[in-house]
């Protein structure tokens, strides 16, 4: 794929998420289905800045998600926060748990990592089931919800008006996006490239890893904390789920089943997989074993992705 | 003064005494090639300096200064780079992207998240002055785990010259290669050494390459130093036809 065929299909996906709320319906969605496409897109693309352009796989991610929405919640609800401070709130919160855990896990590598990152997440889990008198407990985190923004000249009624809340998400969207994408094309970027590539050449190059994986990780973690204080807000209400394991899962299903060297491979494999959920979970609770079928079938027979396979065509 | 002493390093694991006692002195400039049967610890040696282990015992100074407590990061912007004898890049990275990576390191770039468009350019033009060096100009936009054996370790030995060493260290690196091959990486070394300066440590076990391009060679037995001396001085030596022929016959 050359530099034109990139630009092409850059200006592609920014005109579908442009133009989204008005054909959502039309193919049977709904407007809160494209925000949560753009939400949990967000997220796992968050988490293959890490996956994809590291090489370090985490399955904890769903931590700092879940820190980001129940930050976002608690600030609205018991500080009486707008909903920019309340997001800024929940994000504080989860970069800071994950600079601090991040800097005692770095030297693990591989499963060990994801292991440790599983075991974090979890006690930030039952932390939020058991602490039922500030979290809601079980039953998740009721009473509040997402205020509009006051811009000045005009109120962005994000509160009542769904299409507006889903550009606003999209504008948070398209900022964290265009951040990661910088970075990435950053001599800092090369570095995290090289380490994923060949950990011994990139530290006989001079590169501290253990240093830039930890910063790597503590940018993922900031973005998808981001994502959870959006999914947080889209919602009006968290609970425990949005913290739990199987959701670190979730991100990782989408980066891989969108292509995790991909760019955007992680927003196609979200837009898959919440497309899918939304469908089959309408005629049955079993809506896991479909997706989980498309996965197995995805990573047998196209292990880059489904971004790899349309890509793969292009390339001959 | 000298570029690297190293005086009477060894290194244990358990009971194996991988690299026994050895002393080496390098002066600025110079090409020296270290040989020895398999299992001599010529690689060890080269792990000790470059920071992959700590010795044992013994003292490592570069430039004067004591290196004993370095990471090899450190080492490395002290003024040392090596290549190992299986080949480490970055294979799913172009070449020139491969070098990029060196030469922003090496230019204490790495924690920038933005480049202007000079810098951008100085760059470019240190990628394209390494790509031209190693030949490999016209290969510079295709994976580098793409490209044959001998131009992925011209690309090896380019990335670590990108980072101005005064102390190239080269682990093999004719391994594995047909004599075109091999003729082309010893040039290569042979043209980089001359043009660059930098004194060059070379473990080496094609003969043709090592008396060709060495001004001395240290030859290790069983981890201790068996002889030192100039290529010709080496060749006559008896204790190391001794040492050869003898792993030879076993």
């Amino acid at each position: 794929m050359n530099k034109a065929q990139r630009r092409a299909f850059d200006i592609a996906v920014w005109a579908l998420l442009l133009t989204m709320p008005f054909w959502m319906r039309a193919i049977g969605g709904y407007t809160e289905l494209a925000t949560r496409i753009v939400v949990m897109g967000l997220a796992a693309m968050s988490l293959n800045f890490l996956l994809g352009f590291t090489g370090v796989l985490s399955f904890g991610h769903a931590a700092y998600f879940g820190l980001g929405a129940y930050g976002t919640a608690m600030a609205i609800k018991y500080l009486e926060q707008g909903t920019l401070p309340g997001m800024a709130a929940g994000v504080i919160i989860a970069t800071i748990a994950a600079a601090i855990i991040g800097a005692l896990i770095v030297r693990r590598r591989g499963v060990y990592f994801a292991m440790v990152t599983i075991a974090f997440g979890q006690v930030f889990y039952f932390i939020a089931f058991r602490w039922n008198v500030v979290t809601g407990g079980d039953d998740g985190l009721t009473g509040w919800h997402r205020m509009p923004i006051d811009l000045g000249l005009a109120n962005l009624d994000i509160f009542g008006n769904d299409k507006a809340f889903y550009y606003f998400a999209l504008v948070i969207f398209a900022i964290c996006v265009a951040i990661m994408a910088m970075l990435l094309n950053s001599p800092f970027g090369r570095t995290l490239l090289a380490i994923r590539e060949n950990e011994r050449r990139a530290r006989f190059l001079g590169i501290p890893i253990e240093r830039h994986i930890w910063l790597s990780f503590v940018i993922s973690c900031f973005f998808v904390s981001v994502a959870g204080a959006l999914y947080a807000l889209l919602n009006n209400f968290t609970d425990p789920r949005a913290l739990r394991f199987d959701l670190s899962g979730n991100f990782v299903i989408m980066a891989v089943l969108g292509g995790m060297r991909f760019f955007w491979g992680p927003l196609i494999g979200a837009a898959i997989f919440v497309a899918l959920q939304d469908y089959i979970s309408s005629h049955t609770e079993n809506w896991m074993s479909a997706i989980g079928l498309v996965f197995v079938l995805v990573v047998l027979f196209f292990p880059r992705g489904v971004l790899g396979i349309l890509r793969g065509r292009s390339a001959e | 003064m000298s570029l690297l002493q190293v005086r009477n390093a060894s290194r244990h694991f358990g009971s194996l005494v991988a690299v026994d006692d050895v002393s080496l002195v390098i002066e600025p400039g110079e090409l020296r090639a270290i040989i020895g049967p398999n299992g001599a610890g010529k690689t060890t040696f080269f792990n000790l300096i470059s920071g992959f282990f700590k010795p044992t015992s013994g003292v490592i100074l570069f430039d004067g200064k004591d290196i004993g407590a370095l990471t090899p990061e450190q080492r490395v912007q002290s003024g040392m780079a090596r290549t190992f004898q299986v080949t480490e890049i970055f294979p799913e990275l172009s070449i020139a992207d491969n070098l990029r990576i060196a030469v922003e390191v090496a230019a204490g770039l790495r924690m920038k998240v933005w480049l202007g468009a000079a810098r951008r350019r100085a760059i470019d033009a240190r990628v394209t002055e390494l790509l031209e060096m190693g030949n490999l100009a016209d290969k510079r936009d295709g994976l580098v785990g793409a490209l044959s054996h001998g131009d992925q370790r011209a690309a090896e030995i380019l990335m670590a010259l990108a980072l101005r060493p005064r102390l190239l260290m080269l682990d093999e690196p004719t391994a594995g290669m047909g004599d075109q091959e091999t003729y082309d990486i010893a040039r290569l070394i042979r043209r980089l050494h001359q043009k660059e300066r930098l004194a060059m440590l070379l473990i080496e076990h094609d003969m043709r390459v090592v008396f060709n391009l060495a001004d001395r060679i240290t030859v290790l037995a069983q981890g201790r130093v068996l002889a030192e001396g100039t290529p010709d001085g080496i060749a006559a030596s008896e204790t190391v036809q001794a040492a050869y022929l003898g792993k030879a016959a076993a």
